[in-house]
C-alpha cells in the first residue's frame, strides 16, 4: 500500500515504463517502414519486447530507493516476513508498471497494424506474463541492491530469466494473431508465472538478507 | 532481558570486535562508546539481527528489538503522519497521537517529510521507535543533528521508556543525562588474525 502511494506520488516511477513502451511501439513503424504486412507479422513480438524492456527499466527503483533512505533495514527488522514484504513490492511494481502496459497494449497494437484476432491474445498474454516479469525483476533487484550503479548488472542478470516468459508470451500473441491454437504456450506462460510467484519471493528474501549484512 | 556472551562481529569478512559480553535487564540503558570505526554500528546491526554474529551468542527475544539506524528511513514524499502511520500499522499499533506530542511533531503532522530540516527528520525517525511498541531500543547515534531542546525531548522519551520497563542500547558520544552503564568497546577490538596461509608453493 505504501509503495503504491509512493509510486504515485513520486511521479516518474509510474509513467516511466508506460512512456518507454509508447516510444518503442511508436518508433518501430518508422524504423521498419510502413509496409503493413511486415508490421502485422512483427507486431506481437514488438509489443512483448517493448513491455519487457519497459518493465526492466523501472526495476532498479524497486528496492534501491528503500535501500538509500535506510527503510529497507527497518523493514527487515519489522515483524513482517521479508518474503511478504518483497511479494507486496513486486505486486506494487506490477500494478504501477505491468498493469498499465497490459491496458496500453491493445491501443498500441493499432499503431502496429496488429491483426484483428490478436488483440485479445496480446492483452491476455501480457496479463498473464507481466506478473512474472515483476516477480523475477524483484529477485534481480534484491540481488543487486546496495551496489553502486547496479542497474547494468541487474539487467544482465535478469535478462536471461526473462527469456522463457518472453518466448511463451510472444508465442501466445503471435499464434493468436494468426488464428492458430494457443493452448500450449498459454499453459507454459501461466506455469512460469505461477511458479515464479510461488518460489521467487523466498529466493529474493534470502539474497536480500545476505545483501543487508 | 538481553544477554550477550562472547560475541564476535565482523564487517565484510574482517572481524572488528571479539569477546563482547554484557547483560541488560529491564529498565536499564547501555551506552556504547569507542572511537570511530571500532565497530559500534556493526555490533548494533548484529544485535538487531541484520547480520549473523561471527561467534558467540545473543540470548533474548529478537522480536522485542526495535532498531534505529544512522539513516532516517523516511519517505520524503509522504507526510509526517503518513510515515508514522505506516510504521504503526507494520508494528500493529493503533495510536500515533502521544508519539507526535512526545517528539513535538504535532505542528508538522501534515508536512511532507521532504520539507523537514535534518533535525526534524531525526525527531520523526526517533518517534518511529515509540510506535513500534517494542521493549528493547537499539539506537545508533540517535542525537545526530538534534538541537539541545530536542535532545532533552529524546532523553525524556528514553527515560519514560526505561521506567515503563523497557531497555535501550545506544551508541552515542554526548552525555544524555540518562542513568546508564557505559561500555567502552576499545578493549574488545579484534586482533588481526595470524596469517596462516602458506604460499610457498606459489613462490
Amino acid at each position: 500500500m505504501r509503495d503504491l502511494r509512493l509510486a504515485f506520488r513520486a511521479g516518474g516511477g509510474f509513467g516511466l515504463g508506460l512512456a518507454f513502451f509508447l516510444i518503442v511501439t511508436v518508433m518501430v513503424p518508422f524504423s521498419v517502414g510502413p509496409n503493413s504486412a511486415t508490421l502485422a507479422t512483427i507486431a506481437p513480438g514488438v509489443l512483448w519486447l517493448g513491455a519487457l524492456l519497459a518493465c526492466l527499466l523501472s526495476l532498479d527503483r524497486l528496492l534501491a530507493l528503500d535501500w538509500e533512505d535506510g527503510s529497507l533495514d527497518l523493514l527487515a527488522t519489522a515483524p513482517l516476513p521479508l518474503e511478504g514484504v518483497l511479494s507486496i513490492k513486486a505486486l506494487a511494481h506490477w500494478l504501477t508498471t505491468g498493469l498499465p502496459l497490459v491496458l496500453a497494449a491493445p491501443v498500441l497494437g493499432v499503431l502496429l497494424n496488429l491483426p484483428a484476432g490478436g488483440y485479445l491474445w496480446i492483452t491476455l498474454s501480457l496479463l498473464i506474463g507481466t506478473p512474472a516479469l515483476s516477480v523475477i525483476g524483484c529477485f534481480g533487484a534484491a540481488l543487486t541492491v546496495g551496489l553502486k550503479r547496479g542497474g547494468l548488472l541487474m539487467s544482465l542478470l535478469v535478462m536471461p530469466l526473462y527469456v522463457p516468459t518472453l518466448i511463451f508470451g510472444a508465442e501466445v500473441a503471435r499464434r493468436g494473431a494468426q488464428g492458430m491454437a494457443v493452448e500450449t504456450p498459454l499453459l507454459m506462460l501461466g506455469g512460469i508465472t505461477l511458479g515464479s510467484i510461488a518460489l521467487l519471493p523466498f529466493a529474493s528474501a534470502a539474497v536480500l538478507r545476505v545483501n543487508l549484512r | 532481558m538481553i544477554e550477550v556472551r562472547d560475541l564476535g562481529v565482523s564487517r565484510g569478512a574482517v572481524p572488528v570486535l571479539e569477546a563482547v559480553g554484557f547483560c541488560l535487564a529491564a529498565g536499564e540503558a547501555l551506552v556504547l562508546r569507542g572511537p570511530n570505526g571500532i565497530g559500534k554500528t556493526t555490533l548494533l546491526r548484529t544485535l538487531a539481527g541484520l547480520q549473523p554474529p561471527l561467534r558467540g551468542e545473543i540470548i533474548g527475544d529478537r522480536e522485542q528489538i526495535a532498531y534505529a539506524a544512522h539513516a532516517d528511513g523516511l519517505k520524503l514524499t509522504l507526510s509526517v503522519e503518513e510515515n508514522l502511520w505506516f510504521w504503526a500499522r507494520v508494528f500493529g499499533s493503533e495510536d500515533i497521537a502521544p508519539v507526535l506530542s512526545a517528539f513535538n511533531l504535532v505542528g508538522l503532522r501534515t508536512r511532507p517529510a521532504g520539507s523537514l530540516s535534518a533535525g526534524q527528520k531525526r525527531r520523526l525517525s526517533l518517534a518511529r521507535l515509540m510506535v513500534t511498541g517494542r521493549r528493547i531500543w537499539i539506537l545508533d547515534e540517535p542525537t545526530v543533528s538534534l538541537d539541545t531542546a530536542s535532545v532533552q525531548l529524546f532523553a525524556s522519551a528514553v527515560v519514560a521508556h526505561l521506567s515503563a520497563g523497557g531497555a535501550a542500547i545506544m551508541a552515542t558520544h554526548i552525555d544524555l543525562g540518562i542513568d546508564g552503564r557505559l561500555l567502552d568497546l576499545a578493549p574488545f577490538k579484534a586482533r588481526l588474525p595470524a596469517l596462516d596461509f602458506d604460499d610457498g608453493g606459489f613462490l
